[in-house]
C-alpha cells in the first residue's frame, strides 16, 4: 500500500483521532474491529470486488482527451468516476460500508450528503442490500441539487432537509452525527469521505484506492511511464485521497484543488469537529465558518485529516479553484470532449487549465485529472448561472 | 458537591447558555439564589453535535448577539453566584483557544470546572494536563454504551463529579425518563465515590426525583433554555429551579 495507515490511535501525523461524544466510542471501534477483519478476509475482498465490477460497473477507462490537450499544450488524461454506476467514485465507498453494515448485523443506515452523490449511492447500495436509508441534506443544497433529492426518494431513502445552520454539507454532517447517537446501537452511519472519527478516514481511503490502483495501471499502458502530475478535486478528500494512494510511491506530483470558498487548507487553521483533528475553516474564536461554493460537494469548511498531513508533509499540493474559471472549465470540457464533469471535478480541470505551460504543470507534461462524477445533476444549476 | 452529597442533599446543576439574551448573568445569579448546587453555563460553538433543537436555537441566537468564549468566561468572573460555575463547550473552542491560555482564563475568572462533550476519554490527555495544572476540574461523561471497565477509567479521570448521559441522544425535553438514566445511575454508583449525576432527558421536578432515587442528583439544561427562549428572564428561571429543588429536597 502506498499510503500508509494511521496510528492505533487514528492519527495521520498530528491530525485524525477520534473527537466525538462518549456515546460513540463503542461504535466507533466495533467498526474498526469489523473493517480490520473484512480487509484482512480474502472473501470480502473477493465479495467486494465482485460488486464494484458486476453492478458497479468497474474498471472505469482513462481517457485520453486529445482536443483539450492539443489546446492546453499539456497531455491530458481522465480517469473516469463519471462512468460508475450511480455516477460519481461515492459507490466504491459505499459498497464497501454496505458490505459492513450486514456484517455487524446492522439494518438502518444514515449518511450526510452535499451535491445528493454520496446520498444517492448510499440510496442505492441500502435498496440492493435491503437496508433502511436516511439521508441528510441542508436545506440549500435540497433545492440546488433538487433532481438527487427526487433520485434518492426513488431508491427508497428518506431525505431529511437540515435547516440549522449553513445548511449545507456540514449541517448535514452534524444532523447525522446527531442521529447516530440516539440510534447507534442499529443503525451505522455511512461517512461519504475520507472525513469523520477514526476509522472512517483511513477506512474509506482504502474504499476508494482502487480507482487510483487502477489508474496507475492504465495510466502505465496508455503512456508507458508515470503522469508527471496527478489532479483531483477536494470536498472531504475521497478521490483525491483514492487517487493518491495509486499515485504516492511515484514520482508524480500530487495536487489537490479546493474550492475557493471552502478551502481548508487553502485559507483554514488546525481545529477540530465532526470527529476529527485537521484544517479548517474557523474565526479566532474557534466557531467553524460557512463555506460558499458553487459545487454543493466541495461546500465543505473542513478536510479529512491524511491531506492536512499530506500538505504538512509536502508530498502533496493543495490549491483553490474559484466559481468562474470552474464554470468556463465545466464548458470546455463538454465542448472539446463530449464529457460533461460534476461541478466538483469542474475545480480539478479548472487548475489544470490555468496552470498549463506555467511552472506547475510545463508544456509536454502529462497530467492524470480523476474526473470524480458526470455533470448531468448539475445541468439544471449551471442552465440558470449562465442565462 | 460532595459535602452537599455526604450531607444528604440531592444536587441541582441547572444549564444556561451563556450570552443568550442581554440579561444572561442574571440567570446564572437567579439559579444559584433558587437553590442549584453549580451552574453549567454553555459556551456557544457553531457546530454543537450532542445538543438538540433547544440549546441548538440557544447557541444561534446567542452568538448571533456576539457572544465569545473570552466574554462570556470574562462575565462569569463578575457573577457574585456563591457556587461552583463550570462552563461546557465544544473542544475546537479549547483547542483554538489554547489549552494553557484557556485554562489559566477559566481560573482567573473564578470559573472551577468544564464539561466537553467531544472530547473523549481517549483524547483527553493534553487538556486534562492543562486543566489539572491550572486547578479546573473536568467533569468527564459517561454514557449507556460505555463497557464497565472504560465506566471506571472515567470515574479515575473525572474531576468535582461524574455526568452520566441518562439516554442514548442529544439534549432536549423527553415526556418521559429513559430507563437507561437509572441503570447509568446504578452502574455509575457502582464504581465511584464521585457525585453522580445524570443530565440530558432530564426535563421535569418529577423525572429528576425519579432519577434521583439512583443517583446523586441531575442536570437539567433544554427545560430551563425553553423558558428562557420563549421569552422567560431570571425570574422564571427562579421559579422552574425552584420547583426543581423543592421536589428533590422533599425526597428527603
Ligand atoms: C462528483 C463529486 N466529486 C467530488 C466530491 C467531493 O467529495 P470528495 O472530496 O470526498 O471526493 C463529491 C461530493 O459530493 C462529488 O459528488
Amino acid at each position: 500500500m502506498a499510503l500508509p495507515e494511521p496510528s492505533p490511535d487514528g492519527r495521520f501525523g498530528e491530525f485524525g483521532g477520534r473527537f466525538i461524544p462518549e456515546s460513540l466510542i463503542p461504535a466507533c471501534r466495533e467498526l474498526e474491529a469489523a473493517f480490520r477483519a473484512a480487509w484482512g478476509d480474502p472473501a470480502f475482498h473477493e465479495e467486494y470486488g465482485r460488486l464494484l465490477r458486476d453492478y458497479g460497473g468497474r474498471p472505469t477507462p482513462v481517457t485520453e482527451c486529445h482536443r483539450l490537450s492539443e489546446r492546453l499544450g499539456v497531455r491530458v488524461l481522465l480517469k473516469r468516476e463519471d462512468l460508475t454506476h450511480t455516477g460519481s467514485h461515492k459507490i466504491n465507498n459505499v459498497v464497501g460500508q454496505a458490505l459492513l453494515t450486514r456484517r455487524m448485523g446492522k439494518q438502518r443506515v444514515i449518511a450526510e450528503t452535499g451535491a445528493g452523490q454520496h446520498g444517492v449511492a448510499t440510496a442505492t447500495a441500502c435498496a440492493l442490500f435491503g437496508l433502511e436509508c436516511v439521508v441528510y441534506m441542508g436545506e440549500v443544497d435540497v433545492e440546488r441539487q433538487a433532481l438527487n433529492v427526487f433520485r434518492m426518494e426513488l431508491l427508497g431513502a428518506d431525505v431529511i432537509p437540515v435547516g440549522s445552520g449553513s445548511r449545507t454539507l456540514k449541517d448535514a454532517v452534524n444532523e447525522a452525527l446527531r442521529d447516530w447517537v440516539a440510534n447507534v446501537e442499529t443503525t451505522h452511519y455511512c461517512i461519504g469521505s475520507v472525513m469523520g472519527p477514526h476509522p472512517y478516514p483511513w477506512m474509506v481511503r482504502e474504499f476508494q484506492s482502487i480507482l487510483g490502483t487502477e489508474a496507475r495501471e492504465q495510466t502505465r499502458a496508455i503512456v508507458g511511464a508515470d503522469p508527471d502530475v496527478v489532479v483531483a478535486c477536494v470536498g472531504g478528500g475521497s478521490n483525491a485521497a483514492g487517487t493518491f494512494a495509486g499515485f504516492a510511491d511515484t514520482p508524480a506530483r500530487l495536487v489537490g484543488v479546493e474550492a475557493e470558498g471552502g478551502a481548508a487548507i487553502g485559507h483554514g487553521v488546525p481545529g477540530v469537529v465532526h470527529g476529527m483533528k485537521s484544517f479548517l475553516v474557523q474565526d479566532e474564536e474557534g466557531q467553524v465558518l460557512e463555506a460558499h461554493s458553487i459545487s454543493a460537494g466541495l461546500d465543505y469548511p473542513g478536510v479529512g485529516p491524511e491531506h492536512s498531513y499530506l500538505s504538512a508533509t509536502g508530498r502533496a499540493t493543495y490549491v483553490t479553484a474559484g466559481d468562474d474559471e470552474v464554470l468556463d472549465a465545466f464548458k470546455l470540457l463538454s465542448q472539446t470532449e463530449g464529457i460533461i464533469p460534476a461541478l466538483e471535478s469542474a475545480h480539478a480541470l479548472a487548475w489544470v487549465v490555468r496552470a498549463a505551460g506555467t511552472d506547475e504543470l510545463p508544456t509536454g507534461a502529462v497530467v492524470l485529472i480523476t474526473l470524480s462524477g458526470r455533470g448531468d445533476k448539475d445541468v439544471a444549476q449551471v442552465r440558470e448561472l449562465l442565462s | 458537591m460532595r459535602a452537599a452529597r455526604d450531607a444528604g442533599r440531592k444536587l441541582l446543576v441547572p444549564y444556561v447558555t451563556g450570552g443568550l439574551g442581554a440579561d444572561w448573568c442574571d440567570v446564572v445569579a437567579a439559579c444559584a439564589a433558587a437553590g442549584a448546587d453549580a451552574v453549567e453555563v454553555g459556551i456557544p460553538f457553531s457546530d454543537p453535535v450532542m445538543d438538540g433543537p433547544t440549546i441548538q436555537e440557544a447557541s444561534t441566537r446567542a452568538l448571533a448577539r456576539g457572544a465569545t468564549p473570552a466574554s462570556i468566561v470574562a462575565a462569569l468572573g463578575e457573577v457574585d453566584a456563591g457556587i461552583p460555575l463550570v462552563v461546557m463547550t465544544y473542544y475546537n473552542v479549547v483547542f483554538r483557544g489554547g489549552h494553557r491560555r484557556f485554562a489559566r482564563s477559566l481560573v482567573e475568572h473564578g470559573v472551577s470546572g468544564a464539561i466537553v462533550p467531544d472530547l473523549p476519554l481517549d483524547e483527553f490527555g493534553e487538556w486534562a494536563r492543562a486543566a489539572d495544572d491550572a486547578g479546573v476540574e473536568t467533569i468527564l461523561l459517561a454514557a449507556p454504551t460505555t463497557p464497565d471497565d472504560r465506566l471506571v477509567e472515567i470515574c479515575e479521570r473525572s474531576r468535582g463529579w461524574v455526568y452520566g448521559v441518562g439516554l442514548m441522544g442529544v439534549t432536549g425535553e423527553r415526556t418521559s425518563l429513559a430507563a437507561s438514566a437509572a441503570t447509568m445511575a446504578k452502574r455509575l454508583k457502582a464504581v465511584t465515590d464521585l457525585p453522580v449525576l445524570i443530565g440530558v432527558g432530564v426535563s421535569t421536578p418529577e423525572q429528576a426525583v425519579e432519577v434521583s432515587a439512583a443517583a446523586d442528583g441531575v442536570v437539567v439544561g433544554s427545560a430551563l433554555v425553553r423558558r428562557l427562549l420563549e421569552g422567560g428572564g431570571p425570574e422564571a428561571a427562579a421559579a422552574f429551579v425552584g420547583e426543581l429543588r423543592s421536589a428533590l429536597d422533599g425526597m428527603a
